[in-house]
């Protein structure tokens, strides 16, 4: 029966297993996350965590259903009006997986700062949706102490908004898009340049002093080179060769210098993978390994990656070249193990490989050139008014139809909270009044942080006749957007936004901000 | 939070409640609220609203009384369409879907339970919406787009469709492209349906608006469906490299020679044992050249082309789509112009650009196709061309024309009969088959409903 549930969970989970990998569902379903207010925006953002198999997930919330709840929730119904909100959406959101474990807690987010704030500790990710400014802060300051990645979620309107608030969060496998080959044509290692010259290509070394073509001239000529290459018929026409035409297709990205990227560099220059201690996170000492390796053994260069893109060519020429980078690629990582190994040693560590949050090295050097690192900075330093991003701000809104005026108008309406106990236009026959109101809020805001820019009144206006409200769709869009980033977050695969995100429902764009 | 309402108003808020809660009699109760989040977009006047908007009332009841969608497809985007539009206030919705549920299904259709295996979709999605949305109607069709008419589909305001196949695609775009009225050769814009379309793949997804007869149609940017790549059959065969060629090699070549479950069965992709008995025959094949890789999950996945897949991209595009619909069925605000492409493998990408119209569509521009042949030319090569080009990618078109007042069938594909008596023309010249320089052909394909017509210009 086990063997059975473990094929019915990966025939279920098949279509995401081929993205994440079976390490990556594992660390999803080692998850627990937390969800604080199960409105629309909650409840679909935990739906799209819940279908992959997240661990567990317990929703924090003290508000009672209302009609209106219901009106733009699919997990919740009109039986549950006048029940705590935590507890019927986790009823109706357990029912979509078996699998994961929901639990809930009748209570506000402040009441629980207030008696309890270690209480998130125990949670690999807090999810805080529609939250008011000051309980978003206090929350914050809790988290980013214990280290809790925070994610920060509201719709208002037809605006949606993310902000992702984590120390640092590394990512070994980040499966970049269209990453450039490895394959060191520029620098051949020794068994590379034995393995190339059993072919007869003895005439490529001779010129331009091992350097390859660099700029489009050089290219050129290279890939007339190669034509000279084309076999010829009787007549002296070239023959079709498609391995010829590959080559001369794949020269620009083919030769391309091997270099370490910035991203990478920067992870080297760190603090974290200069001194290495005891307490030193798995990702920083792998890190160490392969700088140790680009110092030494590598001479400048990363471990090689290992694979190669097809080629047209027969089955053997290509799985003996294949072969070359393979081990290649083996040696490397060996010698990375040790590097490591080395500092495990010298601070009295044992354990390799690694478990628990580590990858063993096979990983590592495949993605050396891909580390990345994502550090966020606190909510406390993008409220400050001594460390505020006014550049950011000032120079996003020369354009002042940029999505950055949407964010100030969030910080406008969550102002206008402080001092009125409610939002904006919430009643029909509050939207007037509250346009001059809000207009205040704004003024007030810019005048604070000493901001040069104009909100345009159509902002302000727009803003009151939204009312607070959280339409479906964009609550569904936001659902879906802030899933994934969690499951970035959870999985340490591909690469989380830092650090605000908005999205316009109205022109359907979106920008990314680091505030 | 305390209302601090004066009087006045208060007593006329309530009897508009009242007042909302009895026009809703017979079998839905709406409840207090229910649509006070979608309300604000229709009763209020806005700075960004759709030239066409008045803020009132009726809006909403013509939403939910009025408003007819169609979803075309119940899986991962269906269902997410179908929450979405009956949170939106959409009660009158259709959705066809021909597929039935599978296990692999569930980590994103949300709308099905393992107990459902082997349902039809459209049938268990509608069930479900209609039983957690009260006042809902959603009507199933367990049928093919193609099995549905004209008169079927002219009924709807909107079609938002969330199809896995850029075949099925052309085919609704085809169809809605028949629905237009020209009046003297001018569009009567009454006759134009809507066509919002989404697709996924992995993490990324793109969300469209058509206006058909107005806008870039799903033909005009043919180009954005690059042809799916198949190996070269020289590469299967004698020269593989990859454990993917490997398995090809087990599908197209070995299986068919082989018969391992009887004569005349052919490869089943859902059938464990199939792929069981592929994986171990591309092992083989793998070790033979030395080649490692091929694992079971891979060998499922290029035997069934399978498209990685997850529950969060479709959320996202089936709400961009929802939202587009919104707009369009409440003039709340101007639509999406027109096509969104979303990313989030690093960090979270879109971009929003306008699809041009091609003025030479051959679906959309209404003026025969052009066509370019030397009368020695075989119409195997004109085969070749409608198949071949990117603009066209036509899979298996039927070719006929007009000779001497007669219509007759040049080459037929998809009757086995008359396509072994019309094969004999493909190696014959169009000179041979008594074609002349501006002979208009009519093609139909799978790719549309209606017969595309083209005309030939020799070249000398």
């Amino acid at each position: 029966i086990m063997a059975d549930q473990k094929t019915n969970k990966e025939q279920r989970y098949d279509r995401q297993l081929r993205l994440w990998g079976d390490h990556g569902q594992e660390a999803l379903e080692n998850a627990h996350t937390c969800l604080l207010n199960a409105t629309a925006t909650g409840t679909e953002i935990l739906k799209n965590l819940i279908l992959p198999g997240i661990g567990a997930f317990t929703i924090v919330d003290g508000h009672r259903v209302t009609g209106e709840d219901v009106g733009n929730n699919f997990f919740l119904s009109s039986d549950s009006i006048g029940k705590n909100r935590a507890q019927a959406a986790t009823e109706f959101l357990q029912e979509l997986n078996s699998d994961v474990s929901g639990n809930f807690v009748e209570e506000s987010p402040d009441k629980l700062l207030d008696n309890d704030p270690e209480f998130f500790h125990r949670f690999s990710l807090v999810i805080g949706v529609q939250l008011p400014e000051s309980t978003c802060l206090r929350l914050g300051s809790v988290l980013w102490s214990a280290g809790v990645p925070f994610l920060v979620c509201r719709t208002y309107g037809l605006v949606g908004y993310m902000r992702l608030v984590v120390k640092e969060h590394t990512v070994v496998e980040s499966h970049p898009d269209n990453a450039l080959e490895d394959l060191r044509l520029d620098q051949p290692f020794t068994e590379l340049k034995n393995h190339i010259s059993t072919y007869d290509l003895d005439s490529m070394e001779k010129k331009h002093d091992l350097q390859v073509p660099k700029n489009y001239k050089e290219k050129e000529a290279f890939r007339q080179l190669i034509r000279e290459g084309i076999r010829k018929n009787e007549s002296g026409a070239p023959e079709e060769e498609e391995n010829f035409d590959e080559a001369i297709k794949n020269v620009n990205t083919a030769l391309n210098p091997t270099k370490i990227s910035s991203a990478v560099d920067d992870i080297f220059n760190s603090e974290q993978c200069e001194n290495i201690t005891s307490q030193t996170a798995a990702f920083w000492l792998m890190a160490r390994g392969v700088r140790d390796f680009v110092q030494n053994e590598g001479n400048g260069s990363l471990p090689v990656r290992g694979t190669i893109p097809d080629m047209i060519a027969d089955s053997d020429k290509f799985i003996s070249l294949q072969n070359v980078y393979r081990e290649k690629a083996l040696q490397d990582a060996a010698v990375v193990a040790k590097h490591i190994q080395s500092h495990l040693q010298a601070v009295g560590k044992v354990t390799y490989p690694f478990n628990a949050g580590g990858l063993p090295v096979s990983p590592l050097c495949k993605n050396a050139a891909f580390l990345r690192v994502v550090r966020c900075r606190s909510l406390a330093e993008e409220y400050s008014v001594d460390s505020f991003h006014k550049d950011t701000i000032t120079s996003c809104m020369d354009s002042p139809d940029s999505e950055m005026v949407l964010y100030l108008m969030l910080r406008a309406v969550d102002r206008f909270y402080q001092q009125h106990s409610r939002y904006p236009g919430v009643y029909n026959y509050q939207v007037e009044e509250d346009i001059s109101t809000l207009k205040l809020c704004v003024n007030s805001l810019l005048q604070e942080y000493s901001l040069n820019v104009n909100v345009k009144d159509d902002y302000v206006h727009e803003f009151c006749r939204y009312g607070a409200a959280e339409p479906h769709t964009v609550a569904s869009f936001l659902g879906g957007a802030a899933a994934q980033e969690a499951i970035k977050l959870i999985t340490h695969q591909f690469v989380p936004f830092n650090n605000t995100f908005i999205y316009n429902a109205m022109a359907q764009t979106s920008t990314t901000f680091q505030l | 939070m305390a209302e601090r309402e004066e009087p006045e108003k208060k007593r006329s808020r309530i009897e508009a409640l009242t007042e909302n809660m009895l026009v809703d009699g017979g079998t839905t109760s709406d409840w207090q609220g229910r649509w006070d989040h979608v309300k604000k977009f229709l009763e209020r006047a806005g700075p960004f609203t759709h030239p066409d908007f008045e803020p009132n009332t009726e809006s909403l009841q013509f939403l939910l009384d009025t408003c007819k969608i169609l979803v075309v497809g119940a899986g991962g985007l269906g269902c997410e369409l179908l929450k979405d539009l009956a949170l939106s206030g959409f009660r009158h919705i259709h959705v066809v879907d021909m597929d039935t549920i599978d296990v692999s299904n569930l980590n994103r259709q949300f709308l099905f339970r393992p107990q459902d295996v082997g349902r039809p979709k459209a049938e268990v999605a509608a069930d479900f919406i209609n039983r957690r949305v009260p006042g809902c109607r959603v009507i199933p069709h367990f049928k093919k787009i193609q099995d549905l008419d004209e008169m079927f589909y002219r009924q709807f305001h909107i079609i938002v469709c969330g199809l896995d196949s850029v075949i099925a695609r052309r085919w609704i775009n085809g169809m809605l492209l028949s629905l237009l009225v020209y009046e003297d050769g001018v569009l009567n814009t009454s006759s134009i349906i809507p066509l919002i379309d989404g697709g996924t793949e992995g993490f990324k997804g793109n969300a469209r608006v058509i206006l058909p007869g107005m806008t870039a149609c799903i033909d005009c940017t043919l180009e954005l469906y690059p042809p799916q790549i198949n190996f070269p059959m020289c590469t299967i065969a004698s020269m593989p490299r990859l454990p993917e060629h490997c398995i090809e090699y087990v599908r197209i070549l070995q299986w068919p020679k082989d018969k391992p479950f009887g004569d005349g069965v052919g490869l089943d992709g859902d059938d464990p044992k199939h792929i069981q008995w592929v994986f171990q025959r591309s092992l083989e094949r793998a070790a033979q050249f030395n080649i490692t890789g091929v694992t079971y999950r891979l060998t499922q996945g290029v035997v069934k082309r399978i498209i990685p897949a997850v529950a969060s991209t479709n959320a996202v595009i089936a709400a961009a789509c929802g939202t587009e619909v919104f707009k369009i069925a409440s003039s709340a605000y101007g639509t999406l112009n027109n096509y969104l492409v979303f990313n989030d493998v690093d960090g979270l990408y879109t971009y929003t650009f306008e699809a041009e119209k091609k003025e030479n569509c051959s679906a959309c521009s209404q003026v025969p196709q052009d066509m370019h042949f030397s009368p020695s030319a075989t119409l195997q090569e004109v085969l070749n061309y409608l198949t071949d080009s990117t603009s066209l990618q036509m899979k298996s078109p039927d070719i006929t024309t007009t000779l001497d007042g007669r219509n007759k069938t040049l080459y037929l594909q998809t009757i086995a009969s008359i396509e072994e008596r019309t094969r004999p023309n493909l190696g014959r010249t169009l000179k041979e088959l008594g074609l002349v320089d501006g002979q208009e052909l009519a093609v139909a394909d799978v790719t549309t409903p209606q017969t595309v017509l083209f005309k030939l210009s020799f070249t000398s």
